[in-house]
């Protein structure tokens, strides 16, 4: 298959803050700006669709979270994620905001490979942390499994 | 309402090409064989043609079409988006058509060289739809990546096993095995040969994947009166719907409230409040099965069922011929052919014409569903 590399971030213009503030080692999710509503909304849209606001902010995160979900991807896969399969593929349920979780890879440290962390040891519920790695000149989310507390 | 929708049109025809893992012909000419076939077998001649339905990724047009088979001037054309969930939208936008007098005689189709042309996934010069952008970059490049994160969510809550996604894939591939025309004919499928199958994503093997097909399929669309002159007995439309529920993502639906209601339960909603009848009284069934897991969630969806008890559903052999609820009588997407989800419209037809290769006796009525997890589609059909 083709793809020798890991798949850049597509960023469009509603999503442009999410990784200007990656850039930052940030992790921000974009909420309404209205006075009396403040609902946080993922993917980045142009408005709210609780209150129809225009307004809009990068609210900031704890970075914490639980594992909502995962798959274990193995080929037929594009190159350079066959190169590391079987992998983790993870969907983190934000513990500020439940109904939104963003997809990623479960890590040994920020820049190991997406193969670093032997699947068996993830489970759903499992608690995560955000942690931010360079790749391809752009900063990326990843994850690592905390203990509980 | 001023109208409706109800038994007011027919499916009169259905034609379909030989299915393979590579046919030799281009998608174009499959296209214009199902077309035809289906016309021969309304007994409808093709300049008589004046509307077409298809999917937005079928890669030959209306035009093509309709100069190839010589249909006249053709008054009503549509494309529905979303990849297999506009399966039944394509026959419902004709039913509409044609009840609304806006044209007479509807074409549906797919062709689709998908088994020996280009996965979708592996074209990474294409802009990422906009949900997309969030998931593929980390390593959900796959529909069975996309699906498996929420059947693994699935297994979780309602305690599914990989046992109830066998009996899923065990019911169509034994009806391919009565269906020569099923790719997975006389090949046999056994438990053991399913927990032993490589994985694709796991939680999801290599059985719980649809198959990758060359093929094509049509069907004729008139109205209920003309339907009594063609040459097949009318199937008619009872009911029809497509859904994109509020909030809702494609087939990365992960950031609502509940990811594990999809489109089926939108779809489901209108489908059953414009019906004389509720999925009790449906006698055979043709879900959309690119993944096992969509079945317990579509029977769950489409109310044969209540929420989180689609996988126990399936154990005892309901779903097999003789069960609560036989379920794509021909082999289906997994064990047919994979086309979109044509196939189970045909096969729902061939059901209420008393034609299939695993008759249910005295099927009357039959649900059809498109793709679960996108924007989706379903009909109710009847004889």
């Amino acid at each position: 298959m083709p793809g020798d590399t890991l798949l850049p971030p597509v960023i469009d213009e509603d999503g442009t803050p999410f990784w200007e503030y990656a850039a930052r080692g940030e992790l921000r999710i974009q909420a309404c700006a209205a006075p009396g509503c403040g609902e946080l909304r993922f993917p980045p849209r142009p408005c709210c669709p609780h209150c129809r606001s225009f307004d809009a902010e990068w609210r900031a995160m704890s970075g914490r979270g639980r594992i909502w979900s995962y798959v274990v991807p193995h080929p037929p896969l594009l190159d350079a994620y066959a190169a590391v399969a079987p992998y983790n593929a993870v969907l983190v349920e934000l513990a500020d905001a439940p109904r939104i979780r963003l997809a990623g890879h479960v890590v040994a440290a920020p820049d190991a490979p997406l193969d670093s962390v032997d699947p068996a040891r993830l489970r759903i519920g499992a608690p995560v942390r955000i942690a931010f790695t360079e790749q391809a000149g752009l900063t990326v989310p990843r994850w690592l499994l905390r203990e509980r507390a | 309402m001023a109208g409706t929708l109800k038994d007011a049109t027919a499916i009169v025809g259905i034609g379909q090409t030989p299915f393979a893992r590579r046919l030799p012909e281009p998608e174009k000419t499959l296209a214009c064989r199902a077309v035809l076939d289906a016309l021969a077998d309304a007994g409808i001649d093709p300049s008589e043609v004046d509307a077409f339905a298809s999917y937005t990724m079928e890669a030959t047009d209306e035009v093509e079409i309709a100069k190839s088979i010589g249909a006249g001037d053709v008054t009503f054309f549509s494309k529905v988006g979303y990849g297999g969930g506009g399966s039944c939208a394509t026959v419902a936008h004709l039913a509409a058509a044609v009840a609304t007098g806006q044209a007479n005689v509807g074409v549906a189709w797919r062709s689709r060289k998908r088994g020996s042309g280009p996965r979708p996934w592996t074209d990474t010069a294409v802009q990422l739809p906009t949900p997309a952008q969030w998931t593929r970059p980390f390593g959900l490049l796959r529909p069975a990546d996309e699906i498996g994160i929420l059947a693994r969510r699935y297994m979780h809550e309602y305690g599914a096993t990989r046992d109830h996604f066998f009996n899923v894939a065990l019911a169509c591939r034994n009806r391919a095995n009565q269906n020569p025309a099923a790719v997975m004919h006389e090949r046999p499928l056994t438990r053991e040969m399913y927990m032993t199958a490589r994985w694709i994503s796991e939680p999801l093997c290599l059985f719980d994947n649809c198959l990758e097909t060359d093929g094509a399929l049509a069907c004729v669309i008139v109205s209920a009166e003309r339907a009594r002159d063609c040459r097949s007995r009318p199937v008619y439309i009872h009911s029809a719907a497509q859904g994109l529920p509020a909030q809702h993502h494609g087939m990365v639906n992960y950031w609502t409230d509940d990811p594990l209601t999809g489109p089926a339960w939108t779809a489901a909603r209108q489908l059953w409040k414009q019906a004389d009848f509720g999925p009790h009284d449906v006698d055979v069934a043709q879900i959309y099965d690119a993944f096992t897991p969509l079945i317990p969630l579509s029977l769950e969806g489409y109310g044969f069922c209540a929420r989180g008890e689609g996988a126990a559903f399936t154990e005892g052999g309901a779903l097999e011929t003789g069960g609560r609820l036989p379920l794509n009588t021909s082999g289906g997407g997994l064990s047919e052919a994979y086309v979109h989800g044509f196939n189970l419209i045909t096969e729902g037809v061939k059901q209420l014409r008393g034609s299939s290769t695993a008759q249910v006796p005295g099927a009357a009525t039959c649900l059809v569903t498109a793709g679960e997890g996108v924007p989706t589609s379903a009909i109710l059909l009847r004889s």
